[in-house]
């Protein structure tokens, strides 16, 4: 599930991992009061030490993105700010798939594709009236 | 309560004639924990695993590993029977075959993980019927391990042990430290020229320069301690005023050891046109730390 983290980006390896459980949540990877794989097994699948792991999860549910269940395991929070934004998520994939598929039918390559995408994102940030 | 250190050692120094190998060396190494030593080719850090082993005798300066003395000859021999150690050299005896070996070995520890030992041959392909002399440079060192890590031991010292391994092998041998770690009832301290290797599962850093340490700090701890500065001027910059600062055209590099806010604050008192500040990787810090300039 989770790529294996780089020990020498200057990011810290728990950061990494942080990161890369919001974005299950946020793919549906992960979803609301599923468990997360055990300690161990994430230190032994990825290769990083077992307290590097423990210390993501601490931190994960310091921000109340998992609950650490005492006995069980940690799970994903239930009504957590995470799966509020998963849903946001997954509702939009739709309207960009379309948006995708049209404007790759009109030839455009991904570069192009990606420009147009900053260029509307900007507009957007601007707020500009002018399209 | 806080556990003892595993390791201790407070200025061990050992001399081959003129050649000072080690020089004072502090170190520390948590029970439970994964210790990684960085240091360049003769920095003292062989020799150090050696004494610590009863292999050398340190000429002064003391050392205990689980409470007991490096240089005392009884109290060594119940260090060597707890440890599993991994030598430099790989060497492993011609006339035995790898399954006579295992066996042999296997005789002297009584909480040998047969587990772990069929593990490593299936991971290794090892044949059992070869003997030492014909096995290649890798299957040596890959026989070696297999000793070493079967053993059982609450201590595993490490010189090397990814060295002549290929990456997948040297991935495989760095899960099962940590996993053999992470079930609580192992400390490994190992050495690695591979900075890559310690970054990824290492609690705690040790770093050796001149037979000295110059680095032992918690994994987690770098982080705020070291930091990448980088600060542009308008003119020439002011070099002397920074420490260890690197001059290229009207910028200056610098690894900062500590206080990172008063040498920001020291650049903008300078006028600087821009500051930077980056976190420093494990490689950045060891080419500073063990650098050997002369001043």
């Amino acid at each position: 599930m989770f790529w294996k983290p780089n020990p020498s980006s200057g990011i810290p390896i728990y950061l990494q991992l942080v990161d890369q459980v919001k974005h299950a949540i946020e793919t549906g990877a992960l979803r609301p009061d599923e468990q997360l794989p055990g300690i161990r097994k994430v230190a032994g699948d990825l290769v990083v030490n077992v307290n590097t792991v423990a210390k993501a999860y601490r931190e994960l549910e310091h921000e109340g993105v998992i609950e650490l269940r005492q006995g069980f395991g940690a799970f994903v929070a239930g009504n957590s700010a995470e799966s509020g934004a998963q849903r946001k998520f997954l509702r939009a994939l739709p309207a960009m798939r379309t948006a995708v598929n049209r404007i790759a039918q009109l030839g455009l390559d991904e570069q192009q594709m990606r420009r147009l995408f900053e260029t509307e994102l900007t507009r957007l940030r601007k707020g500009s009236q002018h399209d | 309560m806080i556990e003892e250190p595993i390791i201790i050692t407070r200025k061990l120094r050992k001399a081959y004639g003129r050649r000072v190998a080690v020089d004072g060396l502090d170190l520390e190494v948590p029970s439970g924990s994964i210790c990684g030593l960085l240091g360049r080719n003769g920095s003292g850090k062989t020799t150090a695993l050696k004494m610590l082993m009863g292999i050398t005798r340190p000429d002064s300066g003391e050392g205990r590993v689980f409470g007991q003395r490096i240089n005392n000859n009884q109290e060594s021999l119940a260090i060597r029977a707890r440890t599993g150690f991994l030598p430099e050299d790989k060497l492993v005896p011609g006339g035995m075959t790898v399954g006579e070996l295992i066996r042999f070995t296997r005789a002297f520890y009584p909480l040998w993980r047969n587990d772990l030992e069929e593990h490593f041959l299936r991971l290794f392909h090892l044949p059992p019927s070869m003997t030492g002399a014909s096995l290649s440079k890798g299957a040596r060192c890959q026989l070696s391990l297999v000793l070493a890590l079967s053993r059982g031991a609450e201590l595993l010292v490490l010189d090397e042990p990814t060295s002549g391994l290929d990456p997948a092998m040297s991935e495989q041998v760095l899960r099962s430290l940590v996993t053999l770690a992470g079930e609580g009832q192992t400390t490994v301290l190992f050495s690695s020229h591979q900075i890559s290797e310690v970054e990824q599962i290492a609690d705690r850093v040790c770093m050796i320069s001149r037979g000295r340490a110059v680095l032992s700090e918690e994994m987690d701890e770098l982080a705020n301690t070291y930091q990448q500065v980088r600060i542009v001027f308008d003119g020439k910059p002011p070099v002397s005023e920074f420490d260890n600062a690197r001059e290229e055209g009207r910028t200056l590099s610098m690894l900062v050891r500590g206080d990172v806010e008063e040498v920001v604050a020291r650049g903008r008192a300078m006028h600087a046109l821009s500051v930077d500040v980056a976190p420093a990787t494990l490689k950045d810090i060891f080419l500073t730390e063990t650098s050997e300039a002369v001043e």
